[in-house]
């Protein structure tokens, strides 16, 4: 474990700076006697696209709105674009935008009357820079709604619906962005429109984008980094290359001679081979080696903080979970 | 633009926005016509039958008497249905998530509960005045204060409305309200005098301000001569505007503070959670 950032390592004081969009320190919450999250930290800068993963329980939505405003916090130093976001204001609302599950509003109304009244909030927020709102016209072809701009929301299938959920969540040209599993329910070629379309608000727009999911795959595929959150902490905090990489360091070996299988776990897998290969030659089939995923990565952290073993255990239970 | 003009002028397109909805799907239809078809069918099975005491049709003394309760049960229970509903839904949590957008929910929620308590009243009038007669529809002064009774009923009404649309977060538990709701209407002299009743219930009635909306469509378009069957002998305006403004005064101060209170609560996960109860219990 010694090769992942712990978060008590990045404890020094951080300077003032404004492309600090996310700047979250020793976030602490307690229900009652219980404590949900116990001293979060974690940072994020302008353009940044964040993946926070973990198991259900581990305190995503709970950080997520205290990030959102929408919930206090029991202690820390919390600030949001600047902010401390149990007391922002609607300026600082303004230049965000929330996208959750569980929505069914505005069932009555019109795909396109939804978005020009909502975004119909953001107009005196225009700055030179960033001109707000979107234009309904774009935005619904941005998100894919053009073709149902005239339909009632609640005829929208579920993809187009989490669709429009997205398209309020951006119609005020947002900073700073939290999506909560956002492509739930879209079929793959939706999917690979909404990924080119976080590429794009991070690129072109510049914008901070903090998501949840539970598709490791998807988390590869849109963040720059990644945040495990597994009993009320941070566990974990890199891109996706480098979790993989530095957690599970070690490689996967699999092959048959005389029709049983083998499996071995090396952090050296060019040397064992070559001694494989000189021991046995041909005896050797259906070799397969194979790196370890971010996948393998997660599973062996949260296998770890849970079961409280600690200290370079992860490669081990990584490899006792292939071999099993 | 300022923010808060920009979110009242919001507000009330996004009132004009629901009213236009309403008129466009067959369960708001339906809410608009059901009352009147009760009404009608009320006055039909009165034919004949008098106000006690005095040769004045029972069915026309019923028809303002019936547009007061409206009023009561528009800002009382239709305004507290649609913030439990809306709370469910998550419209609440949207508005909460746009700048100024509570403001612009609660505007939108007034224009749209005002309009649709006049349009109600409109249905409710014109089909009726076929079946009642000896009302004052030709006096300005009756149509004056049958105004001023509507703006002032609306006001007493609405902000107690969301103060209970606040506190219930169950959808089922809006029964909790109806019941009550429905015997202080018949505590509240809408269909027959209560001059009959035990003073103590009298009593309780003239606390709630159905009964002293319903006084004041009566005294507005019945004869003044009615006024003599009323408790006290009078239309007792002073009266009706004492008890309504109590009521204006206690909701105006109550609201904000409940509904911040609500509004303060609201998160992804609640609504989440809300969505899974629901689903439990269709289940």
């Amino acid at each position: 474990m010694t090769t992942v950032e712990l978060p008590g390592a990045a404890a020094a004081p951080h300077p003032p700076d404004e492309d600090l969009v996310l700047d979250v320190r020793d976030l602490r919450m307690r229900y009652g006697s219980v404590d949900v999250l116990h001293g979060v930290d974690f940072t994020a800068r302008r353009g940044e696209v964040l993946a926070l993963l973990g198991p259900n329980g581990a305190g995503k939505t709970t950080t997520i709105e205290v990030l959102e405003g929408f919930r206090m916090r029991s202690a820390g130093e919390v600030r949001v674009l600047g902010v401390d976001p149990g007391r922002g204001d609607e300026r600082w609302r303004a230049r965000m935008g929330v996208v959750l599950q569980s929505w069914r509003d505005h069932g009555k109304w019109r795909v396109r009357e939804v978005l020009a009244h909502l975004g119909a909030y953001y107009a005196p927020y225009a700055t030179e820079r960033v001109r707000r709102p979107w234009p309904v016209d774009d935005l619904l072809d941005t998100v894919g709604l053009a073709a149902h701009a005239g339909k009632r929301v609640n005829q929208l299938s579920g993809g187009q619906r989490r669709r429009l959920d997205v398209a309020v969540g951006i119609v005020g040209r947002p900073e700073l962005l939290f999506l909560d599993e956002p492509t739930v329910g879209f079929d793959p070629a939706a999917r690979r429109e909404f990924h080119d379309l976080v590429h794009r608000l991070a690129d072109l727009d510049d914008t901070t984008i903090l998501l949840t999911t539970h598709d490791l795959d998807e988390a590869e595929k849109l963040a720059d980094r990644i945040l495990i959150l597994a009993g009320g902490r941070i566990i974990a905090d890199g891109s996706p290359d480098a979790l993989a990489r530095r957690v599970a360091g070690d490689v996967e070996i699999r092959w048959t001679r005389d029709g049983q299988r083998f499996v071995h776990s090396t952090a050296d897998a060019t040397a064992f081979l070559r001694d494989l290969l000189r021991e046995h030659g041909d005896g050797v089939q259906e070799l397969e080696v194979r790196r370890a995923s971010l996948e393998d990565a997660y599973m062996a952290l949260v296998y770890e903080q849970e079961s409280g073993v600690r200290g370079g255990t992860a490669a081990r239970v990584w490899q006792q979970g292939s071999q099993g | 633009m300022n923010p808060t003009r920009a979110a009242v002028r919001a507000g009330v397109r996004r009132g004009v926005i629901e009213l236009r909805n309403s008129f466009t799907n067959a369960q708001d239809v339906w809410g608009y016509v059901f009352p009147t078809v009760v009404l009608l069918v009320t006055i039909f099975f009165m034919r004949g039958a008098t106000v006690p005491g005095t040769g004045f049709s029972l069915g026309s003394r019923t028809l303002p008497s019936v547009l007061g309760m409206g009023i009561a049960f528009g800002g009382l229970i239709t305004l507290a249905q649609q913030i439990v509903v809306e709370r469910e839904d998550g419209t609440l949590l949207r508005a909460k998530a746009t700048p100024n957008g509570m403001l612009g929910y609660l505007i939108g929620k007034l224009t749209l509960m005002s309009t649709v308590a006049l349009v109600s009243m409109v249905i409710q009038i014109v089909p009726a005045l076929f079946l009642v007669e000896g009302l004052r529809l030709t006096s300005v002064m009756a149509w004056m204060t049958l105004l001023v009774v509507v703006v002032i009923g609306l006001v007493a009404t609405l902000p107690i409305g969301a103060v209970i649309g606040s506190l219930i977060e169950n959808p089922r538990n809006l029964g909790l309200v109806m019941l009550p709701m429905m015997g202080l209407i018949a505590l509240s002299g809408i269909f027959y005098p209560i001059n009959g009743y035990p003073g103590w219930l009298q009593a309780v009635a003239q606390v709630f301000p159905i009964y002293w909306l319903g006084l004041g469509m009566r005294s507005a378009l019945l004869p003044d001569a009615l006024a003599a069957v009323e408790l006290g002998g009078s239309w007792r305006h002073l009266e009706t505007l004492g008890v309504l403004g109590a009521w204006a005064v206690l909701g105006l101060v109550l609201a904000p503070i409940v509904l911040r209170r609500m509004a303060r609560r609201e998160s992804g996960s609640r609504v989440a959670a809300r969505r899974e109860r629901a689903m439990r219990q269709i289940t």
